[in-house]
């Protein structure tokens, strides 16, 4: 790429916002997966017996929801990431592109 | 350690001792089976498509790029399929579901941890990698950069990740084979060293990538049946199933001489967690191995580059991280499945109640139970599939990293002679795959338990830190990277040795012996790589240092907006 093409992007309004939305939306979320993993995480080293409490009269545990809701959780997280980067993120991205390159 | 103890007691153990938490995703020390003709036929019929893939791709890989990256070609979905296949080791599907059946929760919260990372490396590596980088992540972590030294170290850091984690992966293949389809040890891992040698040397990443797609679908089908049959025998109800394992763990520990109410604290402790998190430095440190090592595996990070765009390869990821999701959903189901399905049945326990073959035959009995011997044959035909799947994938990026990194860049300059390239990262596949198979044969019987906990730690340690540092941030400079990233390669490794897992358990030390006593050291080793990129790109004031920081801003542009990046080659 030749410099001159690189700067007349990172003068473009949009990119910066491109940046700056983008940036702040992963690590968002980044921070949220961070939070439920090592909550969870130090949940159970702190205390077993509220993951180990049963939730009904039956056998199931706390822990089973909580378990299966950080799969549930990682797997719609990343979900609802790529969703908005693949839509309004990438024709922000478009629209820098047709900028630089008219 | 006795054989017995390894063959029945492996995960057991695992689970209780944190300085051996990762040896669940390592099978080892089977007793050899019966020849199982139904499943070597399966894996006969398996091994038959895939050569002719292989043929098929042959003619489709001309250039490097065909043989690195595929052309580029693949869709988001093939390869969020072909990663889930990359990252499904036969390990983590025996050796979870067999945890669950010993320690019930346990066994989730393990396999949580190999979920988490996907997200971060989504949101903040994959389409920045796939906007800077063309056939290795040593093409990402060097853009700015003086290329040489970069590429030195990121050679060093894949080679050691793809060493560790290709030893775990053969000695697991010749037990299992052992077990499944009752050839020898040696047999087994010749076999799979060299079908992985002719699909990486002739199909490059084109059959490695469709070889990790088909053995993805059949592990999913298979695994996606087994839970149906359990649920199915609850009428869909976990408390059921849940409630029926509790039953029968409470009723193994009456019969182990337990009071009525020790049996009935004792089968309900498989619903919340056990011992595996002791600590929490352990589990931390640990948790950021696996977390943050997914975003440092140089496999995987590979097949980031096989898509055409920053969109597919969020795509791929998104696609991923839902699959492998569902897989530990499921491997959980499996082990409950294996609790009332395969430890109330005697035709699969020996005289002293154990499993027949080990713990980690829990889903290959499961599948027995319920599906009986055609879909047992399918399992062990889905299993041997898996290994070879994995262990393709981690050749081509280990030859990759040696033909495009160390070679054409390094001792070429960038520059080499037309053809050679390939013909150089076709050489190392060969000289890999026979490194490998040697290995395979002489860690037989040897605790190899540590290897892929230390491959996670290498790769969040070393890989991950100089990978997230030279795209975000600006000041980072060419010095500051060798050296962030060499420390937390040599401190992770290290610090590994001095860990019970090696220090107790394979050099024989004894207990409570080891200098660090935490399972793994990724949150020591992880902050002194970070610490080290910060503290020396700081204290950098070279000419060399000022044209690092002055790439940046182009380097953002092309990793922010994909401008300037390769694009698919055109066939």
């Amino acid at each position: 790429m030749q410099d001159n093409l690189a700067e007349r992007i990172a003068a473009d309004p949009n990119y910066q916002l491109l940046k700056e939305k983008r940036s702040r939306y992963g690590w968002i979320l980044t921070i949220a997966m961070l939070v439920v993993y090592y909550g969870y995480i130090l949940l159970i080293a702190f205390d077993k017996e509220l993951l180990a409490a049963r939730m009904g009269s039956g056998v199931i545990t706390w822990g089973i929801p909580l378990g299966f809701g950080v799969i549930v959780f990682t797997i719609i997280i990343t979900g609802i990431y790529v969703r908005r980067a693949n839509g309004e993120f990438d024709e922000l991205s478009e629209k820098i592109r047709l900028e630089a390159l008219k | 350690m006795t054989p017995n103890f390894l063959r029945n007691g492996l995960i057991a153990a695992a689970l209780a001792m944190p300085g051996a938490a990762m040896a669940a995703d390592v099978i080892q020390g089977g007793q050899k089976q019966a020849t199982n003709w139904t499943a070597i036929t399966m894996f006969a019929v398996f091994v038959l498509g895939t050569l002719y893939i292989t043929k098929w791709a042959a003619a489709k890989t001309k250039s490097a790029a065909d043989f690195y990256t595929a052309g580029g070609g693949i869709t988001g979905f093939q390869n969020g399929l072909a990663i889930a296949g990359d990252y499904m080791s036969a390990a983590s599907f025996l050796g979870i579901s067999a945890a669950v059946m010993v320690s019930g929760y346990d066994g989730l919260i393990y396999s949580i941890g190999f979920l988490v990372g996907w997200p971060i490396l989504t949101f903040l590596m994959a389409e920045r990698l796939r906007n800077l980088g063309r056939f290795t992540f040593a093409d990402v972590a060097a853009f700015r950069f003086a290329q040489a030294p970069v590429r030195i170290f990121a050679a060093s850091g894949t080679l050691v990740v793809v060493a560790f984690y290709l030893i775990a992966q053969m000695v697991g293949a010749g037990s299992l084979i052992q077990l499944l389809f009752g050839l020898d040890y040696w047999i087994a891992v010749v076999i799979v060293g060299a079908l992985m040698m002719i699909y990486v040397l002739f199909g490059g990443m084109t059959a490695t990538t469709w070889v990790q797609i088909i053995k993805a679908c059949l592990l999913l089908g298979g695994a996606t049946f087994m839970s149906f049959m359990v649920m199915w025998h609850y009428g869909f109800s976990p408390e059921a199933m849940f409630a029926d394992a509790v039953r029968v763990k409470a009723d193994l520990a009456a019969a182990g001489g337990k009071t009525a109410e020790e049996a009935a604290v004792a089968g309900q402790s498989i619903m919340g967690p056990g011992t595996f998190i002791k600590d929490p430095i352990s589990a931390i440190s640990f948790g950021m191995a696996l977390m943050f090592g997914t975003a440092g595996l140089p496999h995987i990070l590979m097949r980031f580059f096989t898509v055409p765009s920053a969109k597919e390869a969020r795509k791929s990821v998104m696609w991923a991280t839902g699959w492998i999701g569902y897989f530990y959903l499921l491997t959980f189901i499996i082990g409950f499945g294996a609790i009332t399905f395969v430890l109330t049945n005697p035709e699969f326990l020996d005289d002293t109640g154990a499993l027949v073959g080990g713990s980690n035959m829990a889903a290959v009995h499961l599948a027995q139970a319920v599906g009986g011997n055609v879909f047992l044959g399918f399992i062990s035909a889905v299993a041997f599939a898996t290994i070879l799947a994995v262990v393709a994938g981690l050749t081509l990026s280990g030859a990759s990293a040696v033909s495009h990194d160390l070679y054409a860049t390094v001792i070429k300059n960038g520059n080499p002679a037309p053809g050679s390239e390939l013909r150089v990262s076709r050489i190392t596949t060969l000289v890999l795959g026979l490194v490998a198979v040697v290995l395979g044969i002489a860690f037989k019987n040897q605790n190899i338990a540590f290897m892929v906990s230390l491959a996670f730690a290498v790769a969040a340690s070393a890989n991950f830190p100089v990978l997230f540092m030279s795209v975000l941030w600006k000041d980072c400079t060419t010095r500051g990277a060798v050296v962030g990233g060499f420390l937390g390669l040599i401190s992770s490794v290290v610090l590994t040795v001095l860990s019970p897992s090696v220090w107790e358990a394979t050099l024989g030390n004894p207990a409570g012996s080891a200098p660090f006593p935490y399972t793994s050291p990724a949150l020591f080793s992880m902050t002194l790589a970070f610490l080290g990129i910060w503290l020396v790109s700081k204290m950098d004031n070279g000419a060399r240092a000022r044209i690092d920081r002055a790439g940046f801003a182009a380097q953002q542009v092309r990793s922010e907006t994909g401008i300037g990046a390769s694009q698919a080659s055109s066939h």
